[in-house]
């Protein structure tokens, strides 16, 4: 079953700069689809039209069979999703535990009951309680990209999207937030979009890839078959990525 | 023929920017009045904007009084009418120099501030996140501020009031040759209402227009710390101009063109 549908989705900016010209992709429910492609080819673009941040210039997009462009049933539509940002976005004028707590917010009236969401999803992302009365700028690169995942899962989601989850981090790091990902998207069961330019990260967490090369999907298939999927596009980015071998 | 097209496309710029200030500003109020309403944060604005500027707007304003009281002595003892340095005081304060001042304040110190942290929340995607959240930016970060604004700044403006009509009372009295009795009621003859009020009104307005310059400006901040910069700038600088030119347009409605 299609969870999320790009229909023929196009988006240019003022000035006339067109950043994705007609992506055609469905990701299945329950899988982990990873979206590679080369820094500045659109691929944040796509996750803020994605979340209706940014509005499409044409084309659909189709999640569960609501459009994006549905005003009316928006809430219910942005309700499925949440993401993990390429910068963490943890409000930096709360603690640590107050951040979680106000994703739980959305899930849980109850003041005690959200608290205990929150602590619950702190613990589950590997932080100890010392920090969580810390405040984003006082903890570690890792710590705040374990807990900006503990606010995305507080909401409950059926979508998780990961913007370049390992950007910024060490190679060890950024190994152990993979390991953490990974775990995360199969306790919870959700449908995974995940979009990085390395491929290490794609071939450790994908069910599927997508390459995304001006503005549209030239490929979609498992990591495997990049090398020998005669796209001569998709060939190079692979021969490139293990050429130079990072993680990070 | 070049100087009148950059002319007519500096201006066509201008008349944009305020007519999405004025679409802002109405969006802001609407919303002031539509729930949600996010108690915590109004409380924390209320202390930020109101409390955490007393100092500097009692600071200012006992030394606008107390020049006041010098200046105006010098000259009104030349036609032997040293008398009206009380009324002077105080009706200038209330009406003019008490809801400047302070607006110029709390615009320096408030507007920046909020432009400023707006403008580093949207740089680092915290808007983004509030929204994929479900809340709305503008409920969660204009509102507050701007209630803020409207019900602190004539808070701050009594105050200033008080305080600057007592630095006049002070420097009358003890460097000048007042007698105390006489000064005080001097003042209270002069103390109308309506001057009073035209000047808390005044403060309300000046509070909205500073809050909504900040938010706008670190809404539309562009990115990186550049932007911030500019963006702090745009909000300190357009807030001042506000001031005076509302106070202009305030003053002709109060008190006949
Ligand atoms: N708000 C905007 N206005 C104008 N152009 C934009 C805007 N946002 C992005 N762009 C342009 O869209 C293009 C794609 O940007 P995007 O941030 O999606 O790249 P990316 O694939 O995420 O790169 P990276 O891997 O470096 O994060 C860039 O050329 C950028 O200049
Ligand atoms: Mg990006």
């Amino acid at each position: 079953m299609t969870k999320i549908h790009f229909e023929r989705l196009c988006k240019s900016f003022e000035g006339g700069l067109q950043v994705l010209n007609g992506v055609q992709l469905g990701i299945e429910k329950g899988e982990s689809h990873i979206i590679l492609g080369q820094s500045g080819c659109g691929k944040s673009v796509l996750l803020k039209c994605l979340l209706g941040i940014q509005k499409i210039t044409s084309g659909d997009i189709i999640v569960d069979g609501i459009s994006v462009q549905d005003e009316r049933r928006f809430g219910e539509y942005l309700r499925k999703f949440s993401i993990l940002f390429q910068g963490n976005a943890l409000f930096d004028s709360m603690t640590i535990l107050e951040n979680v707590i106000f994703g739980a917010n959305q899930v849980r009236r109850d003041k005690f009951e959200c608290r205990k969401l929150a602590e619950e999803k702190l613990f589950a992302v590997g932080l100890e309680k010392r920090v969580f009365d810390l405040y984003p700028a006082e903890i570690s690169g890792g710590m705040q990209k374990r807990a900006a995942l503990a606010r995305a899962i507080a909401v409950e989601p059926e979508i998780l999207l990961f913007d370049e989850p390992t950007s910024g981090l060490d190679p060890i790091t950024g190994g152990v937030i993979c390991n953490l990902l990974k775990n995360t998207i199969k306790s919870l069961g959700v449908t995974a979009l995940t979009i990085t330019h390395d491929l290490k990260v794609a071939e450790f967490l994908a069910d599927r890839v997508s390459v995304l090369n001006q503005g549209t999907v030239v490929w979609t298939g498992r990591t495997k078959d990049m090398e020998t999927c005669g796209n001569g596009y998709v060939i190079r980015f692979h021969q490139a990525s293990s050429l130079s071998g990072t993680v990070a | 023929m070049q100087a009148l097209a950059t002319l007519g496309r500096y201006t066509l710029a201008t008349l944009n920017e305020i007519g999405k200030v004025f679409i802002f500003s109405v969006q802001g109020l609407k919303n002031c009045f539509v729930p949600p309403f996010y108690f915590r944060e109004i409380i924390s604005q209320l202390v930020i904007v109101g409390f955490y500027s007393l100092p500097i707007v009692g600071l200012t304003a006992v030394f606008t009084g107390m020049v006041l009281a010098l200046q105006t002595s010098v000259g009104f003892s030349r036609f032997n009418a040293a008398g009206a340095v009380a009324s002077v005081v105080v009706i200038s304060i209330t009406r003019e120099l008490g809801p400047v001042m302070a607006g110029l304040m709390v615009a320096g110190r408030g507007s920046s501030s909020i432009a400023a942290e707006i403008g580093s929340m949207r740089v680092s995607e915290q808007i983004d996140a509030l929204r994929t959240l479900r809340v709305d930016p503008f409920k969660y970060l204009v509102v507050p501020r701007i209630l803020a604004g409207v019900t602190m700044v004539p808070l701050l403006v009594l105050v200033a009031d008080v305080i600057g009509v007592m630095g006049g009372f002070l420097v009358s009295t003890t460097l000048l040759d007042f007698s105390v009795g006489s000064y005080i009621s001097q003042t209270v003859q002069n103390l109308a209402a309506i001057d009073v009020i035209s000047g808390l009104v005044k403060a309300a307005v000046f509070g909205f227009s500073l809050t909504t310059f900040g938010c706008y400006h670190g809404f539309c901040c562009d990115l990186g710390a550049r932007g911030v910069g500019n963006a702090t700038t745009r909000a300190v600088v357009s807030s001042c101009i506000g001031i005076l030119v509302l106070n202009y347009l305030l003053t002709a409605l109060f008190f006949g063109i």
